[in-house]
């Protein structure tokens, strides 16, 4: 093992948790200021993915095909906030958990029945394709580096939306306390709309940048909400620092495990031996991650009181 | 008048006679919704291709979906044998379905007829005289895989599959018939989407080459990683990360790379051409290796048909082994364990016109059994 693998490791896992941040910061708003458990967030990460495939398959064009994913993405979360979500806000979470769960199914079918069953194709952009000789020689894929800048990118503007504008504001003041904020003469239910809007445009965009090195299929979604979920709950529900934090956090436990703990169990065993039990707890990491934060801190890293 | 009348009631005894012995019901399982639903839909359509030309009225179909759960599956195959009285089970796709569904069927009498997955377990010693599997032994890919690799003077591979029963088995076929060394080897995680830590290790390790076991959208997003990560190693891989349906969605990354299969467009014998034309003017689209098993699967149990009755059970078990029947892969029979005896080529990824296929370069194992039929007892 050298020095350079392990940069390029940790590259690795950073891109991996800034993908997750976008996916984790829409759940953990909306999970947030509405007290809803959205689980069919992964299928407008699918929707973000299948608008980018069929608007590239169509136009050719990489960031037309970004921009579509954001629009699908968002007009297919403010469709169902409208249609469905906006019915659930009193009702408590199992109730939630259910409708949420047959948009996944509806989702799902809806997509292979406009799509067909096969994976679509996305790719990079040209320019975007190949590898950047980094500081002391390490070759890194440009897609996955242009992945990290972008992720950072929306952080960014995320943090500056929520402390500095009015909508900001609003979006603190709704987590807070909910009623007070309707009470003050704020338009409450098209925060709530707006705030869904977000989110789900949100995971659409990763959906798009996912997909473009991943694969486009129905289904997609699902194993990156579970993640999602594991990284609000590890950065504490609501806040978009802990989802940050949390997301790195995700990102780095479970690409240096994936990698690490195979060797560790090497030094002590056979390479086969090692090979089966390291990737089966490396498989194990994140989750041991999160109980670990949950033993010190119920509430989660950055949790309210 | 007389001679009128006598031959009107033979005819019609004939066809009493007839639509009593010769009907038969086949209840097919398979996966056609979720993430799985393109391998399902292939075996489907290429077995009902076989069963429409066909034109027998007597073969009756009932089609299922187990959306991938072995649940689902043990209460439709349940649901079939009480309620349908079906007389042949077929179409799952994925071996652990397969555990759940098929000796208990056996176990009641039924035949089933596997269009895919072939466990080792149902090879060896768990075989039964009403199994048949018309597709391959898991292993079969991967040891053509490694005698190829043996072939194209590959000395140090990096061998990498998902932790589960059937990449276990994998890795174990390559490794039966691959005589290098291994630069490294890799459980990586089911479903796994990302596997940039995978081919940091692969840059690394100063391997030779790649083989890999990662079926559906677990392939597709590994060759497109690999393809813009600079590595530029030769990459072998078994035919179910190269199929017709996943080849769209990989692109330009998949071209040139070798590829392990029982069956390709380009076999040349007129059974296969004639398959490739009608499923392609009746579906649209080229057909996959599992649309190829689906339709030998129904021209098996169609051949069967037109030599015994299903109640004679014996007699339609022969008919079944002696697999007269015009396969898309040419040459085919039975082995001892009811698994088949087929060659197994070597393809190349090749870009014909906007599509990308496969192309035969070599013949990898020639008559291929399996490693288990020692093992069988019936």
């Amino acid at each position: 093992m050298s020095w350079i693998l392990l940069i390029e490791q940790t590259l690795n896992g950073l891109q991996f948790g800034v993908m997750l941040f976008l996916m984790a910061a829409g759940l953990t708003l909306i999970f947030g200021v509405m007290g809803l458990i959205n689980l069919a967030h992964g299928s407008l990460y699918m929707v973000g993915a299948f608008a980018a495939a069929a608007v590239a398959a169509a136009t050719g064009s990489f960031v037309l095909a970004l921009v579509a994913s954001l629009v699908a993405a968002a007009f297919a979360g403010v469709l169902i906030e409208v249609l469905v979500i906006r019915r659930l806000y009193d009702r408590d979470h199992l109730d939630q958990v259910l409708a949420t769960f047959a948009l996944i199914l509806i989702f799902s079918e809806g997509t292979r029945w406009a799509f067909g069953s096969f994976p679509l194709f996305l790719d990079r952009p040209e320019y975007l394709a190949g590898t950047v000789t980094l500081p002391f020689g390490i070759e890194y894929s440009k897609y996955r580096l242009s992945l990290i800048g972008i992720g950072l990118l929306v952080a960014a503007g995320l943090f500056w939306m929520i402390m500095r504008t009015r909508i900001g504001i609003r979006i603190r003041a709704g987590e807070n306390d909910r009623e007070m904020i309707g009470a003050l003469g704020v338009d409450i239910s098209l925060l709530y709309t707006l705030i869904f809007a977000l989110g789900a445009a949100l995971a659409g965009f990763a959906g798009a940048l996912i997909g473009a090195i991943q694969s486009v299929q129905v289904g997609m979604g699902e194993p990156v909400l579970i993640l999602a979920f594991v990284v609000i709950v590890i950065g504490g529900i609501g806040s978009i620092k802990g989802a940050l934090i949390g997301a790195v956090l995700v990102g780095l436990t479970d690409t240096l495990g994936r990698f690490l703990l195979p060797q560790i169990f090497g030094l002590v065993m056979t390479p086969s031996a090692a090979t089966s039990v390291g990737s089966s707890l490396a498989s194990m990491s994140i989750y041991i991650l999160m109980a670990g934060v949950l033993l010190v801190r119920p509430k989660g890293l950055f949790g309210g009181a | 008048m007389g001679l009128h009348k006598f031959a009107l009631a033979a005819s019609a005894a004939l066809f009493a006679a007839g639509a009593q012995a010769e009907g038969l019901k086949v209840g097919m399982i398979t996966t056609l919704s979720g993430g799985g639903a393109g391998l399902g839909i292939d075996v489907r359509d290429g077995f009902m291709l076989a069963v429409e030309q066909s034109g027998r009225s007597d073969l009756e179909v009932v089609i299922e979906d187990d959306q991938r759960k072995p649940d689902v599956a043990v209460q439709l195959a349940d649901k079939m044998i009480q309620s349908e009285k079906v007389d042949v089970l077929t179409g799952i796709i994925w071996s652990n379905l397969a555990m759940a569904v098929v000796p208990a069927s056996v176990a009641q009498g039924k035949f089933y007829l596997s269009p895919n997955a072939g466990p080792s377990p149902l090879a060896g010693k768990g075989c039964h005289e009403n199994y048949f599997n018309v597709a391959w032994q898991n292993d079969n890919l991967h040891e053509a895989a490694g005698a190829y690799a043996n072939s194209a003077d590959l000395k140090n591979s990096f061998i990498l599959a998902p932790n589960y029963p059937a990449g276990k088995d994998a890795l174990t076929g390559y490794k039966r018939f691959y005589e290098g060394e291994l630069a490294g080897e890799i459980y990586t995680k089911l479903g796994q989407t990302d596997y940039a830590s995978e081919i940091a290790q692969i840059r690394a390790s100063g391997a030779d080459s790649v083989y890999f076991f990662l079926p559906g959208g677990m392939g597709i997003s590994f060759l497109k990683q690999y393809a813009d990560s600079g590595v530029d190693l030769p990459v072998v891989g078994p035919a179910f990360s190269f199929d017709q349906g996943i080849l769209q969605a990989v692109g330009a990354a998949a071209l040139g790379v070798k590829n392990t299969s029982q069956w390709s467009k380009d076999i040349d014998n007129a059974t296969n051409t004639a398959f490739v034309e009608s499923f392609e003017a009746k579906y649209g689209r080229l057909p996959s290796l599992y649309a190829s098993q689906g339709f030998d699967t129904a021209n098996l149990l169609i051949s069967a048909m037109g030599k015994a009755d299903v109640a004679d059970q014996d007699a339609f078990r022969s008919a079944l082994q002696a697999a007269e029947f015009d396969s898309t892969r040419g040459d085919f029979a039975f082995g001892p364990n009811n698994h088949p005896i087929q060659d197994i080529y070597v393809r190349e990824v090749v870009q014909e016109g906007d599509v990308f296929t496969n192309k035969i370069v070599s013949v990898g194992l020639k008559n291929h059994s399996d490693a288990y039929a020692a093992d069988c007892k019936m």
